[in-house]
């Protein structure tokens, strides 16, 4: 007979582990139903050619174009601008009231829905600094979006390396921005990239913000500037459910397009993981 | 050039309202050992840290007095606080080592003061490792990462990184109170050999080690410097119970 300790033991781990597995189950379950659905329409063709036949034919070749573009050019603008304010407020920011200000700003930014960030670029970038439906108005408004994940993940970054480093560096008499550059950077520079990937992901997936700013509904050829409207993939995919001009038969290539959006962020995660690896076991060893 | 290399005068130090330091009266002779004692919070650490202005780094912190080094007066505005602390080298209670190779852990000092003749920084760091007894442990692996040293280890290569600078002073703040007696042995030796061509200034809890590695010993107290004078006197025949209680580990 086990005891009334045991069996409660028993129960509860029990619980975590089906919860955790649960949640494991979920995310499979999405990816396998995608990659199932969409697999049948992946072929070099969607991957390199324009649509066709009203979108039931061709390929996604200008959204994915359209997509890495705006990626690019988001983060072009989001990390330099994210990390150096983290570092003004990490390591130059004293703790007062000012920086709490500014710290809850950066949380209350995150928290501002995407749609909301949309109509903001649409009234600043596209009407009042005249860029137009273009990747420019379009990059601005994700870079804004994805400022406030870049902010929080470096300012953690550069918090979590120790103290006595810096106070090391400054009694070799380097001087603050020596110690900031050739320490603190570098020590963090593994999870000051994590955020970027993070911020990548959700760039890469948004609708709303581009909706307004850039994404086009059928525009098949690639950009010629960055004053260019594009298509884009989370936008498309979103086209070719809802207001294709046959749904049914552009179904598949709807799930195609999911596959390769899904594809295209974990491209990232895997080369941003593989730049961390290597980065991190340099700093250690050089 | 007078034989002092450290002298304060007068020097009272706030922490906001708390008085820290109370009119504090001190020299350093050049090539000598100094150890500071007393229990914790007696202000020690605070005025070793007035040396290098390691204080300048804490906020709300006031100071009224001189502190000379070299004979030159370090809160003075002239005085540029990265070429003080390269005349002032400092070793921390915990080894610090970046977490960069054995290498450019010493090289690190001589980069950041503009040094960047690669022939100069290899025979300095070298020398350093060398001065600061490691050569033999680590020759082999200049290039691996000092986290894989062990603590002892780390606290030489710290001591190494600090002589690169050729600093005068060295500022040591407890630096063998987290190794084990046999690196704490060896810490001592090298304390005893680099006295021959530095200043050293020794913060330590260990009484047995005071008396051990200083030439002269100052004892603390509330913020007081109670009694300073050469170790043996402190040690055998204090003037100040308070000192006569705290080395005989009658209170502390």
């Amino acid at each position: 007979m086990k005891n009334k300790k045991q069996i409660q033991e028993f129960i509860a781990f029990n619980i975590f582990r089906m919860v955790s597995f649960m949640v494991v189950a979920i995310l499979f379950i999405i990816l396998g139903f995608i990659v199932v659905r969409g697999i049948s329409v992946i072929n070099w063709e969607f991957l390199t050619a324009m649509p066709d036949d009203g979108m039931t034919g061709g390929g996604i070749y200008p959204a994915i174009v359209g997509t890495l573009y705006l990626i690019a050019f988001s983060m072009l603008f989001a990390f330099p601008v994210g990390v150096l304010s983290a570092i003004y407020m990490n390591e130059y920011l004293k703790e007062n009231w000012f920086k709490r200000i500014i710290r809850s700003m950066t949380n209350n930014l995150a928290g501002i829905p995407s749609i909301v960030f949309g109509l903001f670029g649409m009234a600043l970038f596209v009407n009042r600094l005249e860029f137009g439906d273009s990747i420019l108005a379009g990059s601005l408004t994700l870079a804004l979006m994805a400022l406030p994940v870049i902010i929080r993940t470096t300012e953690e970054a550069l918090k979590s390396v120790d103290d006595s480093l810096r106070i090391a560096s400054y009694a070799l008499g380097a001087s603050k921005l020596q110690t900031i550059r050739k320490v603190v950077v570098p020590i963090a520079f593994p999870n000051i990239i994590t955020g970027l990937i993070l911020s990548i992901s959700r760039v890469s997936g948004e609708t709303a913000p581009i909706l307004f700013t850039v994404a086009a509904y059928f525009l098949p050829k690639l950009p010629d500037s960055i004053f260019d409207q594009v298509m884009a993939l989370p936008y498309h995919l979103y086209v070719l459910t809802t207001s294709g001009t046959n749904i049914e038969e552009s179904r598949p290539m709807a799930y195609g397009t999911a596959l390769v959006l899904i594809s295209i962020v974990l491209i990232f995660n895997l080369i941003a993981n593989a730049i961390r690896k290597t980065y991190g076991n340099r700093s250690k060893s050089r | 050039m007078s034989k002092l290399t450290v002298e304060v005068k007068n020097l009272n130090l706030f922490y906001g309202s708390f008085q820290a330091l109370k009119t504090i009266n001190f020299e350093a002779k050049k090539h000598t050992v100094t150890a500071f004692i007393g229990p914790s919070g007696c202000g020690k650490s605070t005025l070793l840290r007035t040396f290098n202005r390691m204080n300048d780094l804490i906020d709300n912190v006031r100071i009224e007095g001189n502190v000379y080094v070299d004979g030159v007066d370090v809160y003075s505005k002239k005085v540029q606080v990265d070429e003080l602390r390269k005349k002032v080298g400092m070793v921390f209670q915990k080894p610090n080592p970046f977490p960069k190779s054995i290498f450019e852990n010493v090289a690190y000092g001589l980069r950041v003061n503009g040094i960047s003749d690669k022939h100069v920084i290899e025979e300095r760091v070298i020398a350093s490792i060398q001065q600061s007894a490691l050569w033999e442990e680590v020759k082999d692996k200049l290039k691996k990462s000092a986290m894989e040293l062990s603590g002892g280890q780390q606290q030489r290569l710290c001591i190494a990184r600090t002589l690169a600078i050729q600093p005068k002073v060295i500022l040591m703040d407890e630096p063998a109170s987290a190794l084990d007696p046999i690196s704490t042995g060896k810490i001592e030796e090298l304390i005893h050999e680099l006295k021959k061509d530095y200043t050293i200034i020794i913060v330590t809890h260990n009484m047995q080690q005071a008396s051990r590695v200083s030439d002269f010993t100052a004892f603390f107290y509330l913020g007081e410097l109670v009694e300073w004078d050469t170790t043996t006197k402190i040690f055998m025949n204090p003037k100040d119970f308070k000192t006569q209680n705290y080395v005989t580990g009658r209170f502390g």
